[in-house]
């Protein structure tokens, strides 16, 4: 945990190790409804007959219902029906052990953490649509600098929805962190100058930046968010830390259109995937590695305050397909 | 984009099948793949599909073509129409209680957008002459009840809040102050919950039993992938809804959930959301819906408008001036009065495929009354200037501006948007230029043959 050997705070090794056991659990049991639909499906699919046509539509077919998108999907059964054919697998099981491999590679393309803070305040910035979980995603992320001994500043960017600075407001009591914030309908870029020379002048050693929810397609809206984004640039006199796109799980393919647009604005650095607890697969985490080069770098799958953290492909994909055993038991 | 790449492939294939008076079942086909592949890129649930592609198989094979369509276009034409009618009718509708105050219910997954369109529905009754009252029983979001507050006093309706207590005390205490303050609708703003979440379900079974509403409205994001479904069934088994609302219909999003829902639910979609302001909310329209599922625009439509609007010989004549970009103002503004014939601008532009998400065009806002003065403009020119611009100075400006009762800048402006526009379709040209080498050419309209 990067805080504490940047800014010296006190390392609670064994707490973590227990923190991660459970992050793990939990997120076996988000995915467990993932793993109703779709890995029992795969089960069923990949068990006790050979490999054919017949069985590579069916995992196409269980792919696409995942969100993976056509494209990706067809990609991934393609490699599949490649290697079958190079590795001359005929056993339905076999193929699967070989399907987790394809997909963890796939999430390993562009897997990264966190960036390491360097110095302060280390910047974050959070981008999203409407309702995809931005102002949670940003109270779980105080909390969690906070345990680590950090000194957050929140900045309430979110003028324009009715009540969205309130939100703000009570996560930041909750968690006892402290806000910058101006009155709803006041410009945003002005709400960000003011943050990151509190945050100078505060010694802050983490400042989370919230944005309003803004459909990609808004022009003027991105083009604020640009503004926004270039105010704290300057301020800062160098680029933001992080700069994360909040995709909510149970988005379809919309996400890739989020993720490209929002990138022609503001250079992402990542993706925060939220409300992986619902029946939804997620699948579209594996679109978004295959299609563009943009890490996800966390996971929500709970309302805890610890339900947010760091992606890590082989943890996903073992969840994914229930492996949870095998995993603990290399812990 | 992908669906870009889909729409030239339909393209390509229905170009194969011109001219065939009678479609096998393997042209069938191969078309309805290509439709599959849109359905699933634009989100619909795969088993929907499936279902659907099936029936629309049934449909299609062995039809009579029309003599104006060809084989492609007719079988485009019974996916759309397949579509509009699996859609429902417009029914914008919400069922009312015979005896006041009703009741409608607003449920459905976090972040979805039950807050704002709760607002924007009480604005919508409010302007029909109801006395609606918002009840703010969304007791677990930070600030969810201040935000409805912040609605409320925006729009002018009154908001029942009691704080954080139990969501069924709320709503019972609703109740009996909507009769004292004579409120005639009761609007119910509920937590978001996921359709997993046992208890959380629970909570709005309780809350129906305690006010029996007329209504029960599920608001779903258009943004939602193939889980649809199983959001759209577990809260219909658990409430038995009576309607959908389809929110964020302004992005981008081709809204394939919308089908998935109606599917699976067999509940009409009422409303849609298609902006984040109060009055934000329209009608369903199964046919609109129907063309932005498929990603095609209204092609047929903008095929017939075409096919009756544009001269044949004229089209012709338009698109070697177009490939030689010899475009002048004279044909400007033949395409213009031919434009107008075939309806609002924005609308047709909507209508061609690829061209509703064009960077450029993004922002084209088309105003009626200014295509009457760039008429006028045109009109007070000479021919000599209609067909070399280039040639309008300073003091023909002037003329211009006052022979047509207009502006100088709106002269200026006029002729910087032809040459704007001359560039662009230049590029359109030679982009579909190269697709369609050696088909006979019909300026913009030959994309669809």
């Amino acid at each position: 945990m990067f805080w504490k050997r940047m800014f010296g705070a006190e390392k609670k090794q064994e707490q973590e190790e227990k923190a991660e056991r459970g992050f793990f659990q939990k997120l076996v049991s988000g995915l467990e409804k993932t793993k109703q639909g779709f890995v029992d499906k795969v089960e069923q699919i990949m068990t006790g007959r050979k490999v054919d046509e017949e069985l590579f539509e069916e995992l196409e077919e269980a792919l696409i219902q995942a969100d993976c998108g056509v494209e990706t999907s067809l990609f991934l059964v393609d490699q599949l029906r490649e290697r079958a054919k190079a590795e001359k697998i005929t056993e339905a099981e076999q193929l699967k052990a070989v399907l987790v491999e394809e997909v963890v590679q796939l999430l390993q393309k562009n897997a990264a953490a966190l960036k390491t803070p360097e110095e302060r305040p280390y910047v974050l910035m959070v981008v999203g649509v409407n309702g995809a979980g931005k102002t949670t995603t940003i109270a779980k992320l105080a909390y969690r600098f906070k345990q680590e001994g950090a000194k957050v500043l929140l900045a309430a960017g979110d003028t324009f929805r009715a009540g969205a600075i309130e939100q703000l407001e009570v996560w930041a009591n909750r968690i006892g962190v402290e806000l910058i914030k101006h009155q709803e309908g006041s410009d945003p870029a002005a709400v960000a100058y003011d943050a990151v020379n509190a945050a100078k002048a505060r010694k802050t050693d983490v400042l989370i930046l919230d944005t309003a929810g803004r459909l990609q397609t808004k022009v003027n809206l991105m083009s604020e968010l640009a503004k926004v984004h270039r105010v704290v640039q300057r301020e800062l006199g160098r680029d933001l830390d992080e700069i994360l796109l909040v995709v909510d799980a149970t988005t379809g393919q919309n996400a890739l259109s989020q993720a490209k647009i929002f990138q022609e604005a503001v250079p992402l650095t990542g993706i925060a995937l939220t409300k992986l607890d619902g029946t939804a697969k997620g699948g579209i985490v594996l679109a978004l590695a295959n299609e563009l080069e943009l890490a996800v770098k966390l996971v929500g799958v709970g309302e805890q305050y610890e339900d947010l953290q760091d992606f890590e492909a082989n943890t996903f994909a073992a969840a994914l397909f229930g492996r949870q055993e095998k995993m603990l038991d290399n812990d | 984009m992908a669906f870009q790449n889909l729409s030239a492939r339909l393209q390509d294939t229905m170009r194969k099948l011109r001219g065939k008076g009678r479609l096998s079942e393997k042209d069938v086909d191969e078309i309805l793949r290509e439709i599959r592949l849109a359905l699933l890129e634009a989100d619909v649930n795969y088993k929907v599909v499936k279902d659907f592609v099936a029936h629309v198989k049934e449909r299609a094979t062995g039809q009579e073509v029309l003599k104006s369509l060809t084989p492609g276009q007719q079988v485009v034409r019974i996916v759309n129409e397949e579509l509009t009618q699996l859609m429902g009718g417009t029914q914008a509708k919400l069922t009312l209680a015979s005896k006041p105050p009703s009741v409608i219910l607003m449920v459905g997954l976090q972040g979805s957008g039950k807050t704002t369109t709760s607002g924007k529905l009480a604005r919508m009754l409010k302007a029909q002459g109801h006395r609606p009252l918002l009840v703010a029983c969304d007791v677990y979001r930070p600030a969810a009840i201040q935000q409805l507050q912040t609605l409320g006093e925006q729009i002018d309706i009154p908001v029942f809040t009691m704080g954080e207590q139990n969501p069924v005390d709320i709503s019972k205490a609703a109740m009996s102050h909507a009769q004292s303050h004579n409120n005639d609708v009761v609007l119910i703003d509920t937590a978001g919950r996921l359709h997993v979440d046992d208890e959380l379900m629970e909570e709005l079974v309780n809350i129906k039993d305690a006010v029996s509403p007329s209504e029960i409205l599920l608001v779903v994001d258009a943004m939602t992938g193939q889980d649809a479904v199983n959001v759209a069934k577990s809260f219909n088994e658990r409430l038995e809804i009576g309607g959908i609302v389809l929110t964020k219909l302004d992005g981008d999003a081709r809204g394939g959930a919308a089908l998935s829902v109606k599917a699976v639910t067999g509940k009409p979609i009422k409303y849609v959301g298609v902006s984040e302001k109060m009055d934000g909310l329209e009608p369903f329209h199964p046919d609109r819906m129907a063309s932005r599922i498929l990603g095609m625009g209204d092609m047929l439509t903008l095929i017939e408008k075409a096919v009756s609007a544009v001269d044949e010989e004229k089209a012709e004549k338009m698109a070697a001036k177009l490939r030689e970009a010899e475009f002048t103002l004279e044909d400007f503004q033949e395409q213009l009065s031919q434009m107008k014939e075939m309806g609002p601008i924005d609308q047709l532009v909507g209508m061609i495929p690829g061209l509703g998400s064009a960077k450029q065009l993004r922002n084209l806002e088309v105003d009626e009354s200014h295509l009457k003065k760039i008429e006028a403009i045109i009109q007070s020119m000479t021919p000599e200037e209609r067909r070399r611009p280039e040639i309008i100075g300073g003091s023909r400006r002037k003329r211009i501006a006052a022979g047509s009762g207009t502006r100088i800048q709106d002269v200026n402006r006029l002729l910087k948007q032809f040459s704007q526009t001359k560039q662009m379709l230049k590029q359109f040209s030679s982009a579909s230029m190269g697709k369609s080498r050696g088909r006979r050419r019909k300026g913009m309209f030959s994309l669809f043959q």
